[in-house]
Parts: structure tokens; sequence; C-alpha cells
């Protein structure tokens, strides 16, 4: 295909004003870090559901369901035992003839209770013991590190198990167990992270402009690994939800007459036979629990994860 | 990790010489009988020669005797009852193992269309709906409504059909992301397209060199999966009231057996830790990164 | 610098290639032609972007299938159109007619598998040898790949070589079964300045015994220099001007190709010589232009750049550019000192 001979008006070879820095537009408007994960995280359906289901399950527990319920979770009423779900009773009653549905409903209390707890140690615990061990390094890391180790030796249902026994099983309890072990593998994570930083050549430069420790600490490392740890709480949540609930099954956990989703559903396993919806409903809000906190944790992760931006 | 075995059976000691009360704290035992008793455990010396007597008998293996069966030793109460254990828990591995295997390849093959999806489904839901949700429902769907399963007890190779499947859930839906995701990777790595480069067969490609590095991190799931191996069980025996090492230990719970409890939280750790060595072991075979260690030209 | 024998072995005619991407469609290829002579080195030269490493693989339907799409055009090969050979045809060519090595030879090689062993995989299937022959062949190859002590590094793994061993190794896999076409994909890029220096020259070596052609992608135009006895300029998707190596160097014809040259420090040089590199960057192929799409960064831009897409003006048998210079009606215009210099 030859030019040379086409006839073509002579303006066109003028000059062009031509724009150099077209070439450099960023392509995309430019978005924040946390609103980008954040548009990438509506994309996913699935995250988004659980985290509606989640917050809707938290409504209920703490808000709707106490203000609502003529019942008691206690009040016994042995003229309406093991009545199946009916008007009255959403969720039907026990062999005492309690409201089931308010029963699951304060199970849920306990479960969420425990979960915000162990969010709660993981970020005031986990963090700062992570933060600490591995910004500071050399011998202070290894000895914290050792403590971990120690820690993590152990199976953590064990500790749980053994703490239990020591201690009269209830609520308190499997709070202090979770406090011990629970917020281990957050440390470790964050100090992982705070390694990686340290050395990277953001906070090489801050501290070459004099930034000190803790500042450093605080308005650049702790930051940057934010997104690490909301990722990592979505996970330990359901983990130990499962823990208290796994615990309260086996009969070391919440006590009659208190109730857990735990206890509820090991109460419902004895009673399969001839009253299988006492199983079905805690294990329902259970599950739906624990699959919610998954999916948004797997979501998370994939929305903060920075080498998937486009 | 030998010192973090000894420093678990340690602490387990010690916390259980925290346990209140006493072992016989049986009203009609009378001070003198219990004084008796606690001679013969050794339980009147100091603590610390306790401790030493302890630990150097568990370094021979002796566990000391169950509290509850006054003359059984907690050792033989254990290795009686762990054939049960071990034989539910390995079925619910190779199982696992072998449907969560398929799972995964399945769904990195056909990745981004129904299947893929179908199987992460599938694999959450695994994760979420714990075993002793699963094991009630086991028991009465297969169990009391059709019929196909026996759901208690332990008489003969058909009870061990519903406790090894309830226990097996959690291993397929871990074992199939697992494999999901590295394969995923491996196939997204450059020696993968050299080798359809070589114009070797889609087969041949997947076979020799997709699965065989996606496989090989699959050994570091055997430490985690052995914890909830003996979580589970404790679960999964409570349940189908199957005579286990998990059932015995939840009972000497309730009936505050401590020196079977401590027995026991023994066992496990040792178990756990022998676990983490042949992880390491293993992969340190077939990873020949590992195996061979590096000869630069 | 094996020269041309006559003969085309393989004509690339027109290839269009896209992507679907989250973003939309990226045309990544755009109508490129070229061809390739017997016994010959043709060099591609390209920025990234340019679409170089895509019409390779292309060559060998390597790309992954979900989200390419080949458009149009053809690739003719020993009579066929390489692009709508089917799967199971295609394997038979990949390997023992046209074969490819990579860019980076640390992540080329699978870590666990034996590297006699991934050598013998090629034999085995294409040309049928036995167990035993084919490992005598495999330390055969190693040692024309220049790999000393081949008999017992046959049976080591890939992270026992350092990365210029592996680019051999690369290299051997690639030509065990003596294909007349060898694509090479930045082969020296992740290598060191020396290193690179000798797995040229034994690619040379290797060309000459065994009379492979070759087609070399680069970004380098020292490694052009080098190797290459023609290249073909690519840049948007497009190729820009062709032409032996001593037409595109001592007369360039597209300001894209004078960009590429006064960016590089020449031999003949004096020191005073500043290196201009191209202001700019590659164009976003999501959004290819209409015209010329070197026109945003061309110093020489016109109104008609912007607007169309000038066609190819044939200055020698080999030689020929796109660019509305050339026009009749486009002013004279002297290329950059640098470049009228190496003349």
């Amino acid at each position: 295909m030859d030019t040379r001979h086409r006839e073509l008006e002579p303006g066109l070879f003028e000059a062009a004003e031509v724009d150099r820095d077209e070439g450099e537009r960023i392509a995309g408007p430019r978005v924040g870090f946390w609103k980008d994960s954040w548009i990438r995280l509506k994309k996913n359906r699935g995250a988004l559901i659980s985290l509606a289901v989640v917050l809707f399950l938290f409504a209920m527990a703490f808000v709707i369901d106490p203000l609502l319920s003529p019942h008691s979770p206690y009040s016994q009423d042995l003229t309406r035992r093991y009545l199946g779900p009916t008007a009255d009773y959403w969720f039907g009653t026990d062999e005492f003839g309690r409201d089931m549905w308010t029963r699951v409903w304060a199970g849920t209390r306990v479960s969420l209770y425990i979960g915000l707890l162990a969010a709660l140690l993981d970020i005031f615990v986990g963090v700062v013991y992570g933060a600490i061990s591995g910004f500071l390094g050399g011998r202070t890391d290894e000895v914290m590190q050792r403590g971990i180790e120690i820690l993590n030796g152990i199976p953590y249902l064990i500790v749980a198990i053994l703490a239990m026994i020591v201690f009269q099983p209830g609520i308190i309890t499997i709070s202090i167990a979770l406090g011990l072990t629970g917020w281990t593998f957050m440390a470790r994570i964050v100090r992982g992270r705070m390694l990686q930083l340290k050395n990277q050549e953001f906070a090489l430069a801050s501290r070459a402009l004099g930034a000190s420790g803790f500042r450093l600490v605080w308005k650049h490392l702790i930051p940057n690994s934010l997104g690490l740890i909301v990722i990592n709480l979505m996970f330990t949540i359901p983990a130990a939800i499962f823990a208290e609930a796994f615990l309260s099954f086996i009969g070391l956990g919440i006590q009659v007459p208190e109730a857990s989703l735990g206890s509820l559903i090991s109460d419902g396993a004895g009673e399969l036979r001839f009253h299988p919806y006492l199983l079905w409903f805690p294990s329902i809000i259970f599950c739906l629990l624990m699959i919610c906190f998954n999916l948004l944790g797997d979501g998370l992760r994939d929305a903060l994860d920075p080498k998937m931006r486009k | 990790m030998l010192v973090a075995l000894f420093i678990i059976i340690s602490v387990t000691f010690f916390i259980s010489k925290l346990l209140p009360g006493t072992p016989f704290a049986d009203d009609k035992l009378t001070p003198h009988i219990r004084q008796q008793l606690f001679e013969k455990y050794g339980l009147d010396e100091p603590v610390t020669v306790q401790y030493v007597k302890y630990m150097a008998n568990v370094a021979q293996g002796d566990l000391g005797n169950s509290f509850y069966f006054e003359s059984r030793p907690v050792t033989q109460m254990i290795l009686q009852r762990l054939p049960v254990s071990m034989f539910i828990g390995i079925q619910a591995v190779v199982f696992g193992l072998v449907v969560g295997m398929v799972l995964g390849i399945v769904a990195a093959l056909r990745h981004n269309t129904v299947w893929d999806t179908l199987a992460v489904v599938i694999a959450i839901i695994g994760v979420s709906v714990p075993t002793f949700v699963l094991g009630p429902l086991l028991q009465y769907w297969l169990g009391l409504k059709l019929g196909l399963f026996p759901i208690a007890f332990f008489e003969s190779y058909k009870y061990s059909v519903l406790p090894s499947l309830a226990l097996s859930v959690f291993v397929v839906s871990t074992v199939a992301r697992f494999i999901r995701t590295e394969m995923l990777e491996v196939m997204g790595q450059d020696y993968v397209t050299l080798a359809k480069a070589k114009g070797l067969s889609g087969l041949a490609v997947i076979l020799r060199h997709v699965l065989r590095n996606a496989l090989i991190p699959l050994v570091t799931v055997m430490a985690p999966l052995t914890i909830y191996l003996i979580t589970g069980s404790l679960v999964v025996e409570q349940i189908f009231a199957v005579p286990g090492i998990g059932e015995q230990f939840v009972q000497s719970v309730v009936v505050n057996d401590y020196s079977m409890i401590l027995g026991t939280t023994v066992f496990f750790s040792v178990l756990f830790i022998f676990a983490l060595l042949i992880q390491d072991i293993l992969y340190g075979i077939i990873d020949p990164r590992i195996r061979i260690a590096g000869a630069k030209e | 610098m094996a020269s041309a024998n006559g003969d085309n072995i393989l004509r690339v005619e027109d290839l269009e290639i896209s992507f679907s991407t989250q973003a939309g469609e990226v045309q990544a290829v755009r109508g490129v032609s070229f061809e390739l002579r017997q016994g010959e080195t043709l060099a591609i030269v390209g920025e990234s972007g340019s679409g170089k490493t895509v019409t390779a693989k292309s060559l060998m339907r390597l790309l992954p299938e979900a989200n390419t799409r080949i458009k149009g055009g053809e690739a003719i090969f020993e009579g066929q159109d390489l692009l709508k050979l089917s799967e199971k045809r295609m394997q038979a060519v990949r390997g023992p007619k046209i074969a490819m090595v990579f860019q980076d030879p640390m992540t080329s090689l699978d870590p666990t598998m034996k590297v006699g062993h991934q050598i013998t995989e090629s034999l085995k299937r294409h040309l049928g040898m036995s167990g035993n022959r084919a490992r005598e062949r495999a330390v055969e190859l190693l040692e024309m790949v220049g790999i000393p002590n081949a008999e017992e590094r046959v049976r080591q793994y890939p992270h026992q070589f350092s990365g210029g061993m592996r680019q051999r190794v690369v290299i051997a896999i690639a030509l065990a079964c003596e294909p007349q076409i060898l694509i090479a994909d930045e082969p020296t890029t992740a290598l060191d300045v020396t290193i690179q220096a000798q797995i040229l020259e034994l690619l040379r070596d290797l060309q000459e015994r065994i009379g492979t052609s070759v087609i070399l992608i680069t970004h380098d135009l020292g490694v052009v220099a080098q190797t290459a006895y023609r290249v073909a300029v690519m840049y948007g998707g497009k190729v820009v001007e062709t032409g032996t190596v001593r037409e595109i160097f001592y007369n360039p014809q597209m300001p894209y190709t004078w960009g590429l040259l006064s960016s590089i420090p020449l031999p003949t040089a004096d020191r005073s010589q500043d290196l201009i590199p191209i202001p700019g960057s590659p164009p976003d192929m999501s959004d290819p232009p209409e015209g010329c799409p070197f026109t945003p960064r061309c110093p020489y831009a016109m109104r008609i750049c912007a607007e169309e897409m000038p066609g190819y003006t044939t200055f020698s048998a080999e030689h020929k550019a796109a660019c509305w210079l050339h026009h009749p009606m486009a002013p004279d215009v002297e290329p950059p000192v640098k470049v009228r210099d190496a003349r």
C-alpha cells in the first residue's frame, strides 16, 4: 500500500497540536486505597449479602428480640413442653416449656459477645504485641516470639478445656481462656507485617526525615497493616464463636439455665429423635453466622489485595 | 519442638495441681482412707517432687493410674481405645483427601464455570457447618429417616460410616479449597506455558507438571488437620456414642478424673507434635528444592 | 547474523488479537504483517505493550483461551494457517516445528522435575525415542548448549543451576526436536550483560548448526545489532517499519525508529552526545487511537497523523515504513542529529 500517490488536502499536513501528556494520563480515575477496596468489595455479591445478614443477626439478637419478645429465656411453663413451632412460639418450646425463639436469640447474644470479645482481644492484645515484637526486633522479638510459640504449641482447645476445669465453666471462664490464646495468630501476622514494612523504602524515608519510633508505628506502619488486621478479624470472630460452641457442646461451656448456640445445639442433638426442631433452629442461626463471616472474610481478602487492582 | 512438648506437659501438670478440691472428694471417704489414698498416689509429697517423678514417668510412657478406675493405668486405657478413634479418624482423612482433591482439581480445571462456583460453595459450607451440627444432621437424615446406617455405638464397620462422614466434611472442604488455590496458581506459571509450548498434550501437562507442583504444599495441611481430628473426635464420639479416646476424655472431665485428663492431654500433645514432625520430614522429602540444597554451577 | 536465503518459511498477514478484560476490550495487535525467511534471524523490536510478545505467543497459540480473541489475519506455515489449526494438530507443531524460549529462566522450568526429564519429555513425545536413547540425546543437547558436566547435570533440578545455565537448558529443550522456527521472547532480558553475550552467541551458533530460523523479540537495540539480519519495529500493536539491520540503523525512515536510536548510545558517538529519551508513554490499548499510534509522542506529528493510519512506503526490497512524512505533500524533515551522524 503505497501512500505517495493519494490525493489529500494540504491542510492535513500542517504540524499538529499534540497533547504530550495524553499518553501519561492515568487510565481510570484516581481513587484512594480504601475507596477502591470498598468498590471491589461491593462487586462481590456473596460478601455483601453476608455483611447484611451479619448486621441483621446482630440487630435481632441485641435490639429487636429484647424489645419484641414477650417471653423470657428462662421462664418455664411445664404445661407447654415440647411444642413445635406455633404462632405463639415461633421456634417452639423445649422440655421445660421455655420459648425457643427467645432462647435462641439469647444464645446468639452470647455467641456474638464471644466473637466481639475475641475481636477486641485481637486488636488490643494481638496487634500491640505483634507490633512491638516486630518493630523492636532483635532480642525482644525473639523472646516475645518464644512466648507465642509456647502459647501456640498447646492446642488452643486444650488450654480452654483445662481452664474450664480449673475455674467453673461459664462465660467468664470462656472469656479468660480465649483471652489467653485467641490473639496469638493476630500477633504473629502483625509482627510479620511489621518486619516486612519496617524495611520498605517509605519507612526508611520517614525515618530519614526524623520520625520517631512511636510516630512511625502509629502513623505509617499500623495504617498499612489495617487491611491485614481487618481480614484476620473476620476469621477470628467465627473461630471464637465456634470454639465456644464446641466447648458448650461438650458440656464445658455455658451451663444451664444460660444458653449459647452451642449448648442449644447440644441439647437439640439429644432430642433429635422426637423433637428435631430443637436442633434445627439454633443450628441454622449458627451456620448462618459461620458462613457469613467466612464469606465476608474471603471477600475482604480479595477486595483488599492490591495485586488485583486493575 | 521437643522443648515445646516439654513445656506443654509441664504446664498441664501444674494446671492440674491447681484443680480445686482433691480427686477423692467423695464424702464417704474418711479422712484416714483419704490420707492413705494420697500416700498411695504420692499426692502428699511436695509439688516439685511430684513433678520430677511425673516427668520421669512420662518419658517412659507411664502416665500414672486413673483416679476413677483405680487400678487401671492411664496409658493402657488410652491405648485400648486408640484403635477405634484411629480407624474413624483415618477413614475420615482418606475419604476427605480423595473427595477434596477431586473437587479441588475439577474446580481449578473448570475455573470460572458453574462447576468452579459450585465447588467453592460446597467448600465454604463445609468449613462453616461444624461437626456438632453435621453429626446430628447425618444421624437424622441418613440414620433415622432413611435408616441407612446405625447412629450410635460401634459394633461393626457400618457403625463407623456416619462418624467418619461427619468428620470428613471439613477435610473435604479444606482440601478442596487448598488444592484449587494451589492449582490455579501453578497453572499461571511460566513453566506450565513452557510445557505446553513443548507440544505436550493437555493431560500430560496437568498430570506431570501442574499436579505435582500443586500437591506438594498439601503436606502443610497435615498439622492443622491433626488438631481438627483430635478436637473433632471429642465431638463425634459424643454424638455417636463411639467408645474412643475422645469420649473417654470427656467422661474423665465430667468425673474429675484428673489423672486421666492430664494423661490424655499429654497424649494429644504428643500426637500433635508428632504430626508436626512428620509434616516437616515429609516436606523435606517431597520437595526437591529442599531435599537437595541448590548447588549452583 | 544469518542472512536470508530467499524462501519464506512463515508469513503473517494482518494479525489482529484482542483480549477481553474487566476494563473492556484491549486490542493488543492491530494488523501486523511480516515474513520470516528460511535460515534468517528476524528481530521484532518494541516497547512493552507494543504487542510483540502477544504476536509471538499467538503463533504458537499459547495465549489464554478464556479471554483471547484472534480477530483476524493468518499465519501461514508449511501451507497451513497456524491460527486455525485444531489444538491437537497444534500440539504436533509445537516442539518439532516451532519452539519457544521465554524471558525469565528462573520461572521457565518445572522446579520439581529433573532437567533431563524435561528434555526427554519432548524427545519421547515427538521423536518417539526410547528411554535410553532419549537420555543420551538429552546429555548431548546439554553439551551442545555449553553446560559442563552434562552427564551429572542432566539428573539435577533447576534450582541447582544459575540463571544463565537455566536459560541454556531452556534453549536445549526448545531445540531438542530441531524445530524449523525458534521464537525467542526477550531471551536475555533477565540476565546479566556478560551472560547475555554468551547466550546470544550460543543462539547464533546453534542457528548455524541446525539451520533454524529465529524470531527474536526484544526491546534492546543492542541485541538486535548483534544477532539479527532483518528487523520489524512494532508500536501500538502495529508494525511501523521493517528492513535489514543496516537499513534500520543507518537509514531509518520513521520517527519512532529515530527516537529509539537516539535514546541509546551508539558506538561511533562522541561523549558530548545526549541520550534523548522519547517523552510520554505507550498508548492505552483498550482505547487505541484512530491514526498513527505514535502521534502523541512524535515531534513531527501532523494533523493527518491523528486522523488516519498511514500506509507503507517502500524504500527497497526489504525496507518499508508507515509514516505520513513520506507522502509527497508532507514537508521535508531531517531526522535528529544522532541518526544523521550515524549515517
